[in-house]
């Protein structure tokens, strides 16, 4: 048996090397008390370089390492889209570090090894490459959920994480091991292959695998019946850890379906559109409804969270039933990078009103914030607002982009009920504005001081809800050529 | 030769019981038996398709499974303790100060 | 003569990962787990899989059983009385969504078709190369990027678990 090393193409996985020597040398200068506040440094310098080498090999679809490894302009895209969240919460995440961490470099780390997770996830063609990146995004974030591991509420989120997650493993693993059998590959463009030649006739093996799969997908995404973890792991984990967890992992679990959907599955990925449509509705509509009587703003946006996965599931439904549509697939990846940019925000405000020991998350606690603190106030209006999807925000244009790709696909009923739990989704995002500008505080807020690097991640991300919601078109143009 | 779909009942009953002792036991310890059952259950299959495959890529995910297990064994198992030092328990109904 | 083994050791790994769930005492949960996994290493035999069933005995069954073990005496739990979940409709679902699995998998198997496209590595050939260097040549050509994804997966479980049993931060 004759064989040779496969040409190794190391500038396919630029990012991902940048990102992984990040982590590691941030990891190894934490032993070094006298250059430990240097590592912030190093994170931001690993990002900004991450940044510049997508920029390099953005439209050269390269491909690596037996075409194990993809750096098409999707897999750049959301590389991007993981980049984004994660410099974001990293400057939201300063006073958790002076507090908790006090310099050791763990934290930042795996926060970049979770992204490593996500990275690889979307930009890989094989199934077992996104098996090893969602474990290393989920063992990430088993130890970050459970990271104040003095307070019980922190290991309590943890271990619920971790249980469920392991849980689900399960069922991913037995979905690709049905999928393997009853192709025999993992590989996603042989999979596409053997679906398209017809020759061996498609049995029920593959579409339990199929259906397995999604259920371990939709755990990480948070879809309804999967999402009873959400609330408590949003709660209990440190807020820049739940910014982190809330956008990162969603976009990683669809930036998966995206690539399984489009390629891997798409001659046949139209027969299970029903079942799609069921989750759809059932998740928009339990995230709505428990969302109106929460009280508490880490929960509230939890199940606003598993509701934004319904609304994006709406137009994955409208993909699966009209694979061709280049429409519905940029609909999905425009309201991901928006969805990063107001979540992320969201919790930032909340960060920003977390007092050192105690926390200040009942929705109560925010009235009056609009005449002590303005400029946090506008901040978490707009945001508000965006998740809500009132115009001019970005949510509004994604919440518009996402119902007219299921009008596209002819699923009327469908979009009809998208707007009507996006109608009954104001209530509650603006119940937070009206506490804030029309009731008398409770808090005295002279606890609050500026802080300037929280500011500009909440501005950035403003900056981006406005000007995505203003100048939409020439994001969507691109993103309807990235397929 | 033993047909295959033997094999496939064998590692079909043992994640199914894998997955009652998850849902009907609260020892973390002893759910956490039950979703290392349930993953070598998966792993059977893998070894059975690929043997009835001729193809040796389901052994090579299996000994990625295998790693992965090893990873989140110990991550999981030092959850455990770390709960266990605070709350003195490790019965998952008792661990419930966030409602489910 | 393969019959025979298959019957019996399917038939060990199945009563014992009935008394995994069923036993209270977590130490004897283990050590049935124990037994499971090496029953199926057995079965590994059977299937062609030498070099996956010495990985089970010395990983699954030797490395991290042992540790299971570990944390079971670090913890010194007193086997309760309510081992099982006190809320009854929770067992009742748990039952009723094992039942309606089991049903599932059972129909699948049965009205399964045909499997995917066969490989090439077939018995004789196995026999003549051996597993471990099929095994070792294909990890390092078409497998070796997941090969070192891998080894990053066990870097983050070692900063993970280091973070979660320090002392003090």
């Amino acid at each position: 048996m004759d064989y040779s090393i496969p040409t190794i193409n190391l500038s396919v996985i630029g990012p991902e090397i940048i990102i992984l020597l990040t982590a590691v040398s941030v990891l190894i200068i934490g032993l070094f008390p006298n250059y430990r506040r240097w590592s912030i440094s190093i994170v931001f310098i690993g990002i900004i370089f991450a940044f510049y080498d997508i920029y390099y090999l953005w439209n050269l679809n390269q491909v690596g390492f037996d075409g194990m490894v993809l750096a098409d302009n999707f897999a750049l895209l959301f590389d991007i889209i993981f980049l984004i969240g994660t410099l974001l919460t990293l400057l939201l995440s300063g006073n958790f570090i002076n507090q908790y961490i006090r310099g050791t470099g763990e934290y930042l780390s795996l926060i970049l090894f979770a992204t490593l997770g996500m990275m690889l996830m979307a930009s890989t063609n094989d199934l077992i490459v996104i098996f090893l990146g969602l474990e290393t995004l989920s063992i990430s974030l088993y130890i970050l959920a459970a990271f104040r591991r003095s307070r019980e509420d922190s290991l309590e989120a943890g271990l619920k994480y971790f249980l469920l997650g392991a849980f689900t493993t399960g069922f991913l693993l037995y979905g690709i091991a049905l999928i393997y059998g009853s192709t025999g590959t993992t590989n996603i463009y042989s999979i596409l292959n053997f679906l398209k030649d017809g020759s061996v006739e498609i049995g029920i093996l593959f579409y339990i695998g199929m259906i397995l799969i999604i259920v371990g997908f939709g755990f990480k995404a948070a879809f309804v019946p999967f999402h009873m973890w959400v609330p408590d792991v949003y709660e209990g984990s440190a807020t820049p850890v739940t910014a982190f967890m809330s956008a990162g992992v969603k976009a990683a679990s669809f930036a998966v379906f995206l690539r399984l959907f489009i390629t891997g599955f798409s001659p046949i990925i139209s027969q299970i559109t029903g079942i799609l449509a069921v989750l759809a509705i059932l998740t928009m509509t339990v995230g709505n409804v428990i969302a109106i009587v929460q009280t508490n703003i880490k929960r509230m946006l939890a199940y606003s969270s598993i509701a934004h996965a319904g609304y994006i599931l709406v137009a994955l439904t409208a993909l699966s039933r009209n694979i061709e549509s280049e429409f519905s697939a940029a609909s999905i990846m425009y309201y991901i990078l928006v969805y990063t940019f107001m979540n992320i925000g969201a919790f930032g405000v909340v960060i920003y009103m977390e007092k050192s020991e105690e926390e200040v998350l009942k929705i109560s606690d925010y009235a009056g914030l609009g005449f002590k603190k303005p400029f946090a106030a506008i901040c978490m209006t707009l945001f508000m607002f965006s998740l809500a999807g009132i115009p001019p925000t970005a949510g509004f244009m994604g919440k518009l982009y996402i119902f007219s790709s299921a009008v596209e696909s002819e699923l009327y009923g469908l979009a009809v009920i998208g707007v009507l739990n996006a109608v009954i989704a104001v209530y509650y995002y603006l119940r937070v504005v009206i506490f804030m500008y029309m009731k008398e505080a409770v808090l005295d807020f002279s606890y609050l001081s500026a802080r300037p690097v929280m500011a500009l991640s909440l501005s950035i991300s403003v900056g981006g809800i406005i000007y995505l919601g203003i100048f939409p078109q020439s994001l969507i143009n691109l993103l309807t050529n990235i397929l | 030769m033993v047909p295959l779909n033997y094999y496939l009942i064998l590692s079909g009953i043992l994640f199914v019981i894998g997955v009652t002792g998850v849902l009907v036991r609260r020892n973390a310890i002893i759910i956490f038996m039950s979703i290392e059952l349930m993953l070598n259950a998966v792993n059977l299959t893998f070894i059975a398709f690929s043997r009835y495959l001729n193809s040796i890529d389901g052994q090579i995910f299996v000994i990625m499974v295998m790693a992965v297990a090893a990873a989140e064994v110990v991550v999981g198992l030092a959850l455990i303790i770390a709960v266990f030092r605070i709350k003195e328990t490790v019965n998952v109904d008792e661990i419930n100060i966030l409602k489910w | 003569m393969e019959f025979i083994l298959f019957y019996i050791f399917g038939f060990i790994a199945v009563v014992s990962a009935l008394l995994i769930i069923l036993q209270k005492n977590p130490i004897y949960s283990a050590v049935f787990l124990i037994l499971t996994l090496f029953s199926v290493a057995i079965l590994f035999l059977l299937l062609n899989a030498q070099f996956v069933a010495a990985v089970q005995v010395l990983v699954y069954a030797g490395a991290i059983m042992t540790l299971f073990l570990f944390a079971i005496m670090l913890l010194n739990i007193k086997y309760e009385e309510k081992a099982f979940s006190k809320l009854a409709n929770l067992k009742i679902t748990g039952i009723f969504v094992t039942f309606v699995l089991f049903i599932e998998f059972m129909y699948m198997i049965f009205l399964r078709k045909g499997l995917g496209i066969a490989g090439n590595i077939s018995p004789e050939k196995v026999a003549e190369v051996g597993n471990v260097e099929l095994i070792g040549k294909i990890l390092f050509t078409k497998y070796l990027f997941p090969f070192e994804v891998a080894s990053l997966v066990l870097l983050v479980a070692m900063v993970g678990v280091i973070v979660l049993a320090k002392k003090k931060f």
